[in-house]
C-alpha cells in the first residue's frame, strides 16, 4: 500500500521535475514561431498571440550562413570524435601492457593531465605562437578536445578487465600480429565503451564554443555554437554583414527576434532527437565518470 | 648454443613484437605532450613580462611582479570568492536535489515510465551553455523578456532590468547550475541504489519495516559513501568555475561582474579582451597551483575512505 502510494507521489513530483527541464526548450520553440511583431510589443511567451513560422523563412532564404556553420559542426564532430577516440584506444591499449617498459611511467603521464593544468594563457599562447593555429578549421578541432586523459584511462580499464587477457595471447600464438590484435580482437570486444567514449566526445565537439571564441576571429570557421554566441552576444552582429552581402535589404525584413531562436533550435534538434537512441550509453559514461570525478 | 640463440631470437622477437605498441601509442603520447605539457611548462610566464616583439623565451624575467598587481586589485578578492562561493552551494545543492530525484526515480516501478522521466530529467544536460542563455535571454530581456512582459505585471511588480542588476544573479545562476545537472547526479545516485543487495530490503520487509523506513534506514546510509566521494570530488574542483555559466549566461554583462566574474572568466577577459598577458598568466597560475593541491588533498582523503573511487 505504501508502496503504491510512493509511486504516485514520486511521479507526480517527478513530473514536475521533467516539465521544468524540458520547458525552457518549448518556450524556444515557441518563440521561434512567434510573429516578431509580438515578440516586440509583448515579449516572448508560451501563448503568443498570433503565430508565424516567418523566422523559418527568412533563414531558408539565406541558408548559405547556416549551412556553413552546420558543415563546419559535422565536420569537426565527425572528424574530431573518429579521430579522437582511435588515438585515445591506441593509447589506452598500450597502457594495458604491463611489461612493456616504462609502462607505469606512461600511465602516470597520462593520469596526470586529468589532476593538473597549465590553463588557458599557455594553452592559447602555444596554440597561436608554434602552430598559427588561429583562423584555420584545426582550430575547431585540436585544442583540448581530440584526446582526453580521462577517456583514456575509461577505455583502458575496460580493455583489462572486459576482455579476457588469453584471447590476445592466443591471437599472437597463431602469428597475429599487435595491429590486428587490436583491430581484430580488442576493439570489436569493446563496442560499448567505444560507444560512451565516442558519444561523450561527439557531444563535446557538437557544443564545443570555446576554440571558436578563442582562436576564431574570422566567421569562416564558425560552427552553430559560434554563430548562436555572437548573435546573441551582439545582436547587431546581423547588420555587420555576416549574413552576406544581402543583409542590408533583408535587415529591413527581417524577423530578428524569432529569427535567433530559429537558429538555436536548428542547433539542438539533432541533439535532442538522437539523443533517446543512445542514452543507454550516455547514462552509463556518467555513471563511470561521475564517481571518478 | 641452441638455447642460447633461441633466447636471443625469443628477445629480439618480442622487442619486435612491441615496437608496433609504442608506434600505436605515440599518436596519443605526442598529443598529450602538446596539449598538456607544454602549457604546464609554459606556466612560467606568469613570471614573465611578455614582449612579442622578443618572443615568449626571450622575453624578461621579471619574479612575482604580475602577482602583485594582481593580488592588488580588489578583483582577486572578488573572484576568488565568487568561485568558492557558488562552487559550495552548487556543491551542497547538487547532493540534495540529486539525493531527493535518485530517491524519487527509485520508486517508480514501470521501466517506460523511467526512462522518460531519465530522458527528460538528463536533457539540459545535452545542451551547450549557449543554447541555455538563449531561453534565460527569452525569460530575462528588459524589454521582450517574458518575466518583466508577462508575469511581473502580473504580481505588480515594476520591470526589471536583469542584465543590469548584480544582486539577482547568484540565483539565476544558481538555478542553471542545478536545472543543468539535476539529471546527471541523480544517474550517480541512482546507480548505486540500483546496486544495493536486495537481501537488506527483503530482511527488513521480514521484520515488518515500511517502505519508508526502509528508505531511511537502509537506502540512504548506503548511499553516504558515494555522496562523500561526490563531495570531496567536487570540493577538489573548487577552484574552477564553468566558464559557458558564468560568461555567456549573464551574456558577458560588465555591470554585472561583481557577483558574476569567476576565475576563469577573469583569465579570458584579461587576455583576450583586455590584452594583459601578466595578469591574466598570474590569474592563470594561481587557479592551476591552488586547484592542484585541492585535487591532490582531496584524493589522498578518498583513497583513505574507498579506494576503489580514487583516480591515483
Amino acid at each position: 500500500m505504501q508502496k503504491k502510494i510512493n509511486t504516485l507521489v514520486a511521479c507526480a513530483i517527478l513530473a514536475v521535475v521533467s516539465i521544468s527541464c524540458i520547458i525552457p526548450f518549448i518556450l524556444l520553440l515557441i518563440g521561434s514561431f512567434t510573429d516578431n511583431n509580438v515578440i516586440i510589443n509583448e515579449g516572448y511567451s508560451f501563448f503568443p498571440s498570433k503565430w508565424s513560422a516567418a523566422a523559418y523563412e527568412y533563414l531558408g532564404k539565406d541558408l548559405g550562413t547556416m549551412i556553413n556553420a552546420y558543415l563546419v559542426t559535422i565536420f569537426t564532430t565527425a572528424f574530431g570524435t573518429l579521430l579522437g577516440l582511435i588515438i585515445s584506444a591506441m593509447l589506452a591499449y598500450g597502457l594495458v601492457h604491463n611489461n612493456l617498459k616504462g609502462s607505469r611511467t606512461l600511465n602516470f603521464l597520462v593520469l596526470f593531465t586529468i589532476l593538473f593544468n597549465g590553463g588557458l594563457v599557455p594553452t592559447y599562447l602555444m596554440y597561436t605562437q608554434l602552430f598559427h593555429i588561429k583562423n584555420t578549421i584545426w582550430a575547431q578541432i585540436f585544442p583540448s578536445l581530440l584526446v582526453n586523459g580521462f577517456y583514456v584511462m575509461l577505455l583502458r580499464s575496460y580493455f583489462r578487465t572486459n576482455i579476457p587477457q588469453e584471447l590476445y595471447e592466443a591471437a599472437r600464438i597463431d602469428g597475429a600480429s599487435e595491429g590486428c590484435v587490436f583491430f581484430r580482437i580488442c576493439l570489436p570486444l569493446s563496442l560499448p565503451i567505444l560507444a560512451t567514449v565516442g558519444l561523450m566526445q561527439g557531444l563535446a565537439y557538437w557544443n564545443s564554443w570555446l576554440n571558436g571564441l578563442y582562436y576564431l576571429t574570422d566567421t569562416k570557421y564558425y560552427n552553430i555554437q559560434n554563430v548562436l554566441n555572437r548573435l546573441l552576444l551582439d545582436i547587431r552582429y546581423l547588420q555587420s554583414g555576416f549574413f552576406g552581402d544581402m543583409a542590408s535589404e533583408l535587415l529591413a525584413t527581417m524577423p530578428t527576434d524569432s529569427v535567433i531562436m530559429a537558429i538555436a533550435v536548428i542547433g539542438v534538434i539533432p541533439i535532442l532527437f538522437i539523443y533517446p537512441f543512445f542514452q543507454k550509453y550516455y547514462v552509463k559514461g556518467i555513471t563511470l565518470g561521475g564517481v571518478k570525478g | 648454443m641452441m638455447l642460447n640463440s633461441s633466447k636471443a631470437n625469443k628477445s629480439s622477437k618480442s622487442l619486435m613484437r612491441r615496437f608496433p605498441i609504442y608506434l600505436m601509442m605515440a599518436p596519443g603520447l605526442i598529443y598529450l605532450l602538446f596539449n598538456n605539457y607544454i602549457p604546464i611548462a609554459g606556466l612560467a610566464i606568469a613570471f614573465k613580462d611578455i614582449d612579442f616583439r622578443k618572443g615568449i623565451l626571450k622575453s624578461d624575467w621579471i619574479g612575482y611582479k604580475n602577482f602583485e598587481y594582481l593580488f592588488k586589485t580588489k578583483d582577486a578578492l572578488i573572484i576568488t570568492r565568487n568561485t568558492l562561493l557558488y562552487n559550495a552551494a552548487f556543491i551542497l545543492l547538487g547532493i540534495v536535489f540529486g539525493v531527493i530525484t535518485a530517491l524519487l526515480l527509485n520508486e517508480v516501478s514501470s521501466k517506460r515510465l523511467l526512462k522518460f522521466f531519465q530522458t527528460t530529467i538528463l536533457s539540459p544536460q545535452l545542451v551547450s551553455w549557449i543554447v541555455v542563455s538563449y531561453f534565460v535571454y527569452a525569460l530575462l530581456s528588459i524589454d521582450k523578456g517574458m518575466i518583466n512582459n508577462r508575469i511581473l505585471p502580473l504580481l505588480g511588480i515594476k520591470e526589471i532590468s536583469w542584465y543590469t542588476e548584480p544582486k539577482y544573479w547568484p540565483f539565476i545562476i544558481t538555478i542553471m547550475q542545478i536545472w543543468k545537472t539535476i539529471g546527471f547526479n541523480s544517474i550517480i545516485y541512482l546507480a548505486t541504489i540500483v546496486g544495493i543487495s536486495s537481501d537488506y530490503y527483503e530482511a527488513a520487509t521480514l521484520d515488518g519495516a515500511t517502505r519508508n523506513q526502509q528508505i531511511i534506514h537502509i537506502t540512504l546510509p548506503l548511499l553516504v559513501p558515494t555522496i562523500i566521494t561526490l563531495f570531496l570530488i567536487h570540493v577538489g574542483r573548487i577552484f574552477y568555475a564553468d566558464f559557458g555559466l558564468f560568461f555567456q549566461v549573464p551574456m558577458n554583462s560588465g555591470a554585472l561582474f561583481s557577483t558574476t566574474n569567476v576565475i576563469d572568466t577573469y583569465v579570458y577577459r584579461a587576455l583576450l579582451q583586455i590584452g594583459d598577458i601578466g595578469m591574466s598568466a598570474a590569474a592563470g597560475f594561481y587557479q592551476s597551483i591552488v586547484g592542484f593541491i585541492l585535487i591532490i588533498i582531496s584524493n589522498l582523503i578518498i583513497r583513505k575512505f574507498n579506494k576503489e573511487n580514487a583516480l591515483f
